[in-house]
């Protein structure tokens, strides 16, 4: 990865510049340590200015990330991240938007505002943090938890339900680009979320990120992960077939296309007395 | 005792338009609204209809006189049948006496029976026949002109009405209405009986509480909205998004209102305020929504539009029934504001106010209007503006050691705006420490919870807490659009010799205790008069221990609207 060359007098910020020194509340061997590292080195070679970043997220363990980035932040409810980050942005478009949560997050509670997020493809980076499991409430199966999964109380025979399709569901609902990095990949995961928050639209960032507690069997997903086998593409058809015959362990950039984003565009400073004139008798 | 006033004292005339789908009845209302204003009275426009998506039943309630009007009143002077297929839905909103006229064509057959009882004499106007012969003509035109002949309203008035609320349609609609009600007019001017004298005509606003509830939010300084469309909120929305777009702001439509509610949050944490509208049901649904504005103190505000309840309810009618919703609704104790506007004028001050509050103290504002204000038409004396200095406030340059929600001596932190040099600070409705750190610890919570009722509690909200009227031993106590009822029934009772005291409640949370006690010191009765089942704000002062012994609670639930004559009769038969 280049240095990134500082435009200021003041020594460029580092990674670690990125970081508030709030000790997170992750279990040792957290997948998302890696995924906070990769944030704090894409701001880092992106050379954003803290000021001018918005870290959002919903309720979950990766949802605690905003308060361990010093840029500014809000952790609102479980599922509402997307929602929170909307009206963020189309209040102030001139903010980088992230938004940072977990499988359960946003794809079961937050699934509505997930396909809503990928449609409106607002200029912002959407990242997952998928462990397949529910951690913060100790372990139940989440939308990605695969039906045979039997090691919930809550679901002591599996779930017998397919599991979510992130990838498939972002492509299908309008997302104008669509990622998956592996948290244990740190400097891959950097290199795709810093193309992630420069692309120009809904920016969907799926993080393979292990969860060491209640799903000790993910640190097979070392193994298992594998760079795309195909290069990225820039048309639907092609990328619903990649996805489609994707194991779910395939990273790199998956789909990317120019698409329109919404965002309101106003028409200037009209006063209240013009507006008010209407209602004169 | 008598405090119905007789026709030739009244102040105020009344007439109701009714048809069925496609009929114009509501259009005819329009038009007789803005006739009377242009005459240089004051007018109320109400509407009633059935559950169909388009056409179906409708009836338009028009009230006007010298005075500002905010209720209906006890009776109808004209009652106009464009046709009689579903007079019945109606007949319990459109009481009839006596001295009441019925405006019939006799080619759509007799009025009904069921209007015989009320005694109200039948008027054959043929208005078909003067429709007929005009190109485009139609019988509600007609009817305008026949009404407004025997109401003694100048037809110029009348024409140029029609401009103004079919001028979009094209010359022709609008040639042939006017021709339509020339010939009705000129055919009945002879059976004039129930002219009003007008006042001097003044700079008068023709309005609905929707619009100035949007008017109010935008004067607020409300330039991002998010909703998710509801009835009977639509109309605020559907006026506010070119508006917004106007004045550099924006509106976004939601998925859900769980979507809006929180839009409104990242949009307001972005520093920019913001609003949302709604209706019970979708109230509901952002309760948690509220909670995380109030924990993380980020200025919100919601116009809830109450309509007819529990689940869908009655969504096209009026009620009051979603207070203690706002009241009670949010979970863990979490201290906010909640409004209500007390007519339809007052939606513009009311929300205007609210959207201050909230910003200043950092807070979430509940907005209560209703159907029957939100959907209704007046026509009023411009609405006055909020003129205090509420300022949202911010950090200037923060040094190092900038917390976020520090413990300040009014409870009130300055709140830094993203884009702020050394600023940075995460939002957060997990409980936290002055710097916004979560923090489960007990001191932590106590500070927090104690600054976030404080700013509330401690405040100075002026005068402005309630409309306070007249004096005398006995008291009427009410709050949002029961007012319009309770200040005519007060004004009756003092004109007869009763002085009667009104307080209407504009800031309903936090409760202005003392001021309210000093307003209720002397009353030999209370009587606590609201438009729902339960007597949800009478409870909530009850709880307060605000009330003397001997207050009670006199009201009902929606769609029919309290009148003031039910409220004189309820008194007569205490005392």
């Amino acid at each position: 990865m280049p240095t990134a060359i500082a435009t200021e007098a003041a020594p460029a910020p580092r990674a670690k510049d990125y970081k508030s020194g709030i000790k997170p509340v992750w279990c040792p061997g957290c997948g998302h340590f890696g995924a906070l590292s990769a944030v704090t080195k894409a701001l880092a070679y992106l050379q954003l200015r803290r000021e001018e970043v918005a870290m959002i997220s919903g309720i979950g363990c990766s949802s605690r990330l905003p308060a361990y980035i010093d840029s500014y932040g809000f952790h609102g409810v479980h599922g509402r991240a997307l929602a929170v980050a909307s009206g963020l942005k189309a209040a102030r478009p001139d903010l980088t938007v992230l938004v940072a949560g977990g499988d359960g997050d946003g794809f079961s509670i937050g699934g509505n505002h997930f396909l809503h997020a990928c449609r409106r493809n607002m200029d912002m980076t959407y990242i997952v943090m998928d462990n397949e499991v529910y951690g913060m409430t100790k372990g139940q199966a989440s939308p990605t938890t695969a039906p045979e999964w039997d090691r919930s109380k809550l679901t002591p025979y599996g779930t017998g339900v397919p599991s979510f399709r992130p990838t498939e569901i972002a492509l299908a609902a309008g997302a104008s680009f669509i990622a998956r990095g592996f948290s244990g990949d740190p400097s891959g995961l950097t290199k795709l979320l810093v193309e992630a928050i420069e692309h120009r639209g809904f920016s969907f960032v799926h993080v393979l990120s292990p969860c060491p507690t209640f799903r000790p069997e993910q640190k097979e997903w070392k193994q298992k992960v594998h760079p795309c086998r195909m290069d990225t593409t820039s048309n639907a058809a092609e990328a619903a077939r990649l996805i489609q015959g994707d194991d779910g362990r395939a990273t790199g950039l998956l789909y990317v296309e120019d698409l329109p984003v919404w965002q309101p565009r106003n028409e200037g400073q009209a006063d209240m007395a013009k507006i008010e004139a209407e209602f004169r008798v | 005792m008598d405090t119905t006033l007789t026709d030739n004292m009244s102040p105020a005339r009344a007439i109701a338009i009714t048809g069925s789908g496609g009929s114009g009845a509501v259009t005819a209302g329009q038009i007789m609204l803005s006739a009377v204003a242009k005459a240089g009275f004051y007018g109320l426009m109400t509407r009633s209809a059935g559950p169909q998506i388009r056409g179906g039943e409708s009836a338009a309630m028009l009230r006007y006189g010298a005075q500002p009007v905010a209720c209906m009143g006890d009776v109808f002077d004209i009652l106009v049948g464009l046709d009689w297929k579903n007079i019945d839905r109606f007949i319990d909103e459109i009481p009839l006496d006596a001295n009441s006229l019925i405006l019939t064509d006799p080619e759509t057959g007799p009025a009904p029976e069921s209007l015989q009882p009320s005694g109200a004499k039948i008027l054959e106007i043929p208005f078909k026949e003067y429709a007929g012969p005009v190109e485009g003509g139609r019988i509600n035109m007609a009817a305008i002109g026949a009404a407004g002949a025997i109401a003694g309203l100048p037809l110029d008035a009348l024409e140029a009405a029609v401009d103004d609320v079919l001028g979009d349609k094209g010359e022709p609609v609008v040639s042939s209405s006017r021709a339509c009600i020339r010939a009705a007019w000129a055919d009945t001017r002879a059976m004039t009986t129930m002219t009003l004298p007008a006042p001097a005509a003044r700079d008068r606003w023709n309005i609905s509480g929707n619009e100035a509830s949007g008017l109010g939010a935008m004067r607020g300084g409300v330039r991002l909205v998010a909703a998710y469309p509801i009835t009977p909120a639509s109309e605020m929305l559907e006026w506010l998004a070119p508006r917004l777009k106007q004045a550099g702001g924006a509106l976004l439509q939601a998925e859900d209102e769980l979507a809006s509610v929180n839009m409104i949050i990242g949009a307001s944490f972005g520093g920019v305020p913001s609003l949302t509208a709604t209706s019970g049901p979708g109230l509901s649904l952002m309760a948690e929504g509220l909670g995380l504005a109030v924990a993380s103190e980020t200025p919100v505000v919601v116009a809830n539009v109450m309509r007819g309840g529990p689940s869908t309810g009655i969504p096209t009618k009026s009620e009051q029934s979603d207070l203690n919703l706002a009241l009670y609704g949010f979970h863990g104790d979490a201290p906010h504001l909640v409004l209500a506007a007390l007519d339809i004028r007052d939606c513009a001050f009311t929300t205007q106010w609210a959207v201050r509050l909230a910003e200043h103290l950092q807070t979430v504002a509940i907005v209560l209007t209703d159907q029957s204000l939100g959907q209704s038409r007046a026509v009023v004396d411009p609405p006055a503006s909020f003129d205090g200095d509420y300022a949202r406030i911010t950090t200037g340059t923060p040094g190092d050691a900038y917390q976020r929600y520090a413990i300040t001596a009014d409870g009130v932190s300055p709140m830094a705006i993203p884009g702020t040099p050394d600023g940075m600070y995460t939002g957060d409705g997990l409980e936290h420490t002055p710097a916004g750190i979560p923090s489960s610890l007990n001191r932590d919570h106590a500070q927090q919870s104690e600054k976030r009722l404080r700013k509330l509690q401690d405040f100075d909200y002026g005068e402005h807490w309630a409309v306070q009227r007249g004096h005398g031993p006995a008291c009427l106590l009410t709050w949002g659009s029961a007012s319009g009822a309770v200040f005519e029934a007060a004004e009756r009772l003092t004109a007869a010799g009763r002085p009667t005291r009104v307080v209407a409640l504009r800031l309903l949370a936090p409760l202005r205790v003392d001021a309210l006690r000093e307003a209720l010191a002397g009353a030999e009765s209370v009587l606590v008069v609201e438009q729902n089942q339960s007597g949800q704000c009478f409870h909530y002062l009850r709880s307060h221990d605000v009330l003397p012994p001997h207050a009670r609670f006199f009201g009902h639930a929606g769609p029919l609207a309290l009148r003031p004559g039910e409220i004189i009769a309820e008194l007569d038969e205490v005392n």
